[in-house]
């Protein structure tokens, strides 16, 4: 990169050069947004039970299916729920659980696929053959089972998903330590006579961690989707938890007469996975890992 | 003979850069191809040559955009020509030859189909009249057997044949102008002499004209009728070959050519201060001012313009050109380097030593039968003193690096011993190693962009070392690595820098500075100066040279750079196929090399000379492997004698010069031969 020639002689910090990726992301307009359409659902998230108009799980025969109005802004469902104060704690659930639940993906697979990297041979093939084993099972269906064994709650889903959406991180994250491993730098260190904790500690994870964080990110949003799959299909978190899989599978039958009460939380949904996505996007060309580059012709 | 086929006119070349600027790469170049002539373009990386010559063919890579000038060929403007009428003219008018034949040629396609391929596209002939003219190529470029060459892979050939290959398919559509870019950089030496050869042959019987791009003047002496030097994006001489390359009247041709190591010099040649400037930076004055010596307050304002001086032929961009003539005649100077090593101990003994990349098999294993008999490295014995400079040379596949990654402990021997200080023996395993043999062994790479982490600070990459052997911290730690950084003429500053800031030259100083950080007795120099520039090529083997003399630390330096092992080294060690050729003190085996392999080796380096022709003795084959019996180079051997050469592993024979070498021939009589 051009910009990288300019020299600075300033030692900067790490919340600095932090401030600095966040910076070159905002840069440019897809990213700016994609950083406030997360910023603002990571807001609400925070905030909503604070702001809730109504009680999420308050049930009311005298105000079934009303239409958006000053007291409902979003309307009413079918059992009299406001739809407002659901959406708003729904995008609360998503975010809590496919948060924690990619922090666990990246981990499990980033620490497998950097140790995969790593040992090669045998190990890294038996190691790999299992985990593309695992991605030949419909993750659904897996998940599935799952639930019906162990139940719904957050508890069980957080680590499934954290386990079911890693696989793709052990990849990566394999690949990126391959392309570290035969560099000479290592190989120095190596000559050294450095341990081999030193080694991965110093000098892989520093060159593989942007290749897995974007990853993550981009995981990230698609974990949403499928967390929100699990609710729609009855097999994610249980009502009367607001979430916004479970508001739109409720609220699909009465589409033709009742619109709002599935328009709010498909909107919400489609805007923080559109979020993710962008600011994963941002994410990668700021850490200089661009993944649309154009063929050089 | 004088029409002009093609000429530049005022051609700048340049990028946005991101804060909206315009960048100039080109500026303002001017010059003139004519019919029959070879130019040859030369210029350190960053210089701008490959753009200028790919703008030549009316190729402008992506992000660039012509600024002003036109590039006309036969009057018409390529740049601003419609990509349909381009067409028409790459590959019949104007050919190019790519440096890496081997990415250049399709994988899955056989060469003959290739070569029927650009005959299909550039001429009118039918398929029995291609494939008569696909042998003719063949033929012509000089490839064995050309019938059953067509029905190959490209990956079925060597480095030298696919650029063959290359060359044939260049001449498919006979283009009256060839653009040949670094086409021998990436091989070796013999096999670049002999390439080097037939383009000089094609250009002389076909009458086509050349543009040779090279980073090397060694190559563009042989070839070229007229060469342009770059400097920064600009034309900073031009003239006839001979003029250039004897007398140069710019500074910077000047300190380019005393920069290049020479075989009839000994003794380090000169190094440039400083690097080349960044595009954009130059903003008034002379683009080589401040590497220069004989520039002047003049300089600094004002920039020269390209002067013709008549009576020379040439062109030139210096406002003192006039002081330089003087100076041309110590050309054939360089610095002498003081050699420490009367009756020195040795530090360092390899015995017997072999090295096997093949995989035991595990019964062979469980036997402990050796399963190899035919191992990459055999039967290496050298004895290393101390404060020496011992070069290892070969050309590819030699086991140069093999027997560097051995001593290191990065690869497990065979057979035989690797015995350090005392006769201790080294363990082949690196693990078993104690930590002050890993400390007194470090190891420079060649390209310092792969061998420093690029997410460390320059501070971060040269502490590791003093954390680890010595327990350093803090302010002792700091203090180290300022010393280490003024050991290798670096300031203070770059500590907080990264890898990615500083230039190739200040990447290897960091590099080099790493290595010593350890206080080491042995350093292994792999390639060291392979990747930098010739002028940064010279500041580093100075460097080099000069925390030798002042420490008394050993180095084993590998080359295939046999100019450059010339300068460096005490004493050379010669290597074919993973075998001992010949071995001694280096002034005796350049001024009398006894073995053949030597004799060919020496024979085929191009120096920066029209007058030095290379010597091609030998056939420029690849072998890929060791034979089974006998010399390890009868394949190729120019002096062999029979059947003994390919059944009995010869002798060692020591020379009254202190070279020994192994050949069944006598040395006497070897020494005589080569008169």
């Amino acid at each position: 990169m051009k910009s990288n020639l300019i020299t600075e002689d300033k030692q900067k910090s790490k919340l600095e050069k932090a401030f600095e990726i966040l910076k070159t992301m905002a840069s440019k307009p897809s990213g700016l947004i994609g950083l406030t359409i997360v910023l603002f659902h990571v807001v609400l998230a925070l905030i909503s039970p604070y702001i809730a108009p109504y009680d999420y799980k308050a049930i009311s025969p005298n105000t079934m299916l009303l239409a958006p109005s000053v007291e409902h802004w979003f309307g009413t469902d079918s059992l009299g729920r406001d739809v407002f104060t659901r959406t708003i704690l729904g995008g609360r659930t998503a975010l809590t659980v496919t948060f924690f639940g990619s922090l666990i993906a990246l981990l499990w697979g980033g620490l497998l696929g950097i140790f995969c990297g790593l040992v090669g041979g045998k190990i890294d093939d038996v190691v790999m053959r299992v985990v593309d084993a695992f991605l030949s099972i419909p993750w659904i269906l897996a998940m599935l089972l799952i639930v019906s064994l162990l139940g719904t709650s957050t508890e069980v889903l957080i680590p499934a998903l954290g386990f079911f959406y890693g696989k793709g991180i052990v990849r990566v994250a394999r690949a990126a330590t391959h392309d570290v491993i035969a560099k000479d730098f290592i190989v120095s260190a190596k000559a050294r006579g450095h341990s081999n904790m030193s080694i991965i500690w110093n000098e892989i994870i520093p060159n593989v961690r942007d290749a897995i964080l974007v990853e993550g990110a981009m995981r990230w949003s698609w974990m949403l989707l499928g967390f929100s799959s699990l609710s729609f299909l009855g097999f994610g978190v249980s009502p009367p938890t607001p979430d916004w899989g479970l508001m739109i599978s409720n609220a699909r039958g009465l589409m033709s007469f009742a619109y709002w009460s599935v328009i709010a939380p498909i909107v919400g949904l489609s805007s923080l996975i559109i979020g993710i996505n962008l600011t994963a996007d941002a994410f990668a060309k700021a850490l200089g890992i661009d993944r649309s580059t154009k063929a050089p012709v | 003979m004088n029409e002009i086929i093609e000429s530049v006119k005022n051609l700048s070349i340049g990028f946005n850069s991101q804060k909206g600027k315009q960048i100039s790469i080109l500026r303002n170049v001017s010059t003139n191809i004519k019919k029959g002539e070879t130019v040859g373009i030369v210029g350190e990386s960053g210089s701008g040559k490959s753009t200028l010559a790919l703008a030549m063919m009316g190729y402008i890579k992506q992000g660039l955009f012509p600024l002003k000038g036109e590039c006309l060929f036969k009057s018409e403007d390529l740049l601003k020509m419609s990509s349909r009428k381009l067409e028409k003219i790459r590959g019949r008018k104007i050919a190019m030859i790519p440096q890496n034949a081997g990415q250049a040629l399709t994988p899955n396609l056989k060469i003959g189909y290739q070569i029927d391929e650009a005959l299909r596209l550039h001429t009118d002939l039918n398929k029995t009249d291609r494939n008569k003219k696909i042998s003719e190529l063949l033929n012509k470029v000089r490839l064995p057997s050309p019938e059953t060459m067509a029905f190959r892979y490209p990956h079925e050939l060597s480095g030298g044949q696919q650029q063959r290959v290359a060359v044939a398919m260049a001449l498919a559509g006979k283009p009256d102008l060839l653009l040949l870019d670094e086409p021998t950089t990436g091989l070796d030496v013999t096999t670049q002499a002999h390439v080097l050869e037939l383009l000089r042959f094609i250009a002389k019987d076909t009458g086509t004209s050349m543009i040779y791009v090279s980073h090397d003047l060694g190559a563009i002496a042989q070839v070229s009728d007229r060469i342009v030097v770059m400097y920064a994006g600009e034309i900073v001489l031009e003239g006839p070959a001979r003029k250039i390359l004897k007398e140069p009247i710019h500074p910077y041709t000047y300190g380019l050519l005393k920069s290049i190591p020479k075989l009839s010099l000994a003794g380090l040649p000169a190094s440039m201060p400083g690097s080349q400037p960044q595009p954009g930076s130059v903003n008034k004055g002379c683009s080589f001012y401040d590497r220069c010596n004989l520039a002047t307050d003049h300089c600094k304002k004002n920039s020269p313009e390209l002067e013709q001086i008549k009576e020379l032929d040439t062109n030139v961009r210096c406002f003192n050109h006039k002081e330089l003539i003087n100076q041309n005649n110590n050309l054939q100077t360089s610095i002498t380097k003081k050699s420490n090593n009367s009756e020195a101990i040795e530090v360092l003994k390899l015995k017997d030593v072999s090295i096997s990349y093949a995989k035991q098999k595990f019964f062979d294993q469980l036997l402990n039968k050796i399963s190899d008999q035919n191992p990459t490295v055999k039967d290496i014995n050298i004895d290393i003193k101390k404060g020496e400079t011992i070069a290892l040379v070969g050309e590819s596949g030699s086991g140069k690096s093999t027997i560097l990654k051995s001593i290191a402990g990065l690869l497990k021997t065979k057979d035989g011993q690797i015995k350090f200080e005392n006769d201790r023996i080294l363990s082949s395993d690196l693990k078993m190693r104690n930590p002050n043999d890993l400390r007194a062994i470090q190891l420079i790479f060649q390209n310092p962009d792969e061998s420093l982490n690029p997410n460390h600070t320059v501070e971060q990459i040269l502490s590791q070392p003093l954390k680890l052997y010595f327990n350093l911290s803090g302010a002792e730690l700091k203090k180290n690595i300022i010393d280490l950084l003024k050991k290798v003429r670096l300031g203070e500053f770059y500590m907080s820098r990264y890898p990615r800031q500083l230039s190739g030259g200040e990447k290897q100083r960091v590099a080099v500075a790493r290595a010593f950080a350890a206080k080491p007795d042995i350093i292994l120099c792999d390639e060291v100066t392979s990747a930098l520039d010739v002028s940064v090529q010279a500041a580093v083997l100075n460097l080099l040279q000069q925390l030798k003399e002042d420490l008394g630390t050993t180095y084993v330096f590998v080359s295939h750079d046999l100019a450059v092992v010339r300068a460096i080294s005490d004493r050379v060690a010669v290597l074919y196929q993973g075998r001992l050729c010949e071995i001694g003190p280096s002034q005796n085996v350049y001024k009398f090399p006894s073995h053949p392999y030597t004799e060919v080796l020496l024979g085929a380096v191009l120096e920066p000379d029209p007058d030095i022709k290379p010597k091609l003795v030998a056939e420029d084959i690849v072998e890929e492997k060791p034979p089974e019996k006998g010399c390890p180079f009868q394949g190729r051997c120019p002096r062999k004698i029979g059947d003994i050469c390919n059944s009995e592993v010869p002798p060692w024979q020591i020379g009254e010069n202190g070279n020994a070498i192994r050949c069944h021939i006598n040395i006497e009589e070897l020494e005589s031969l080569q008169q």
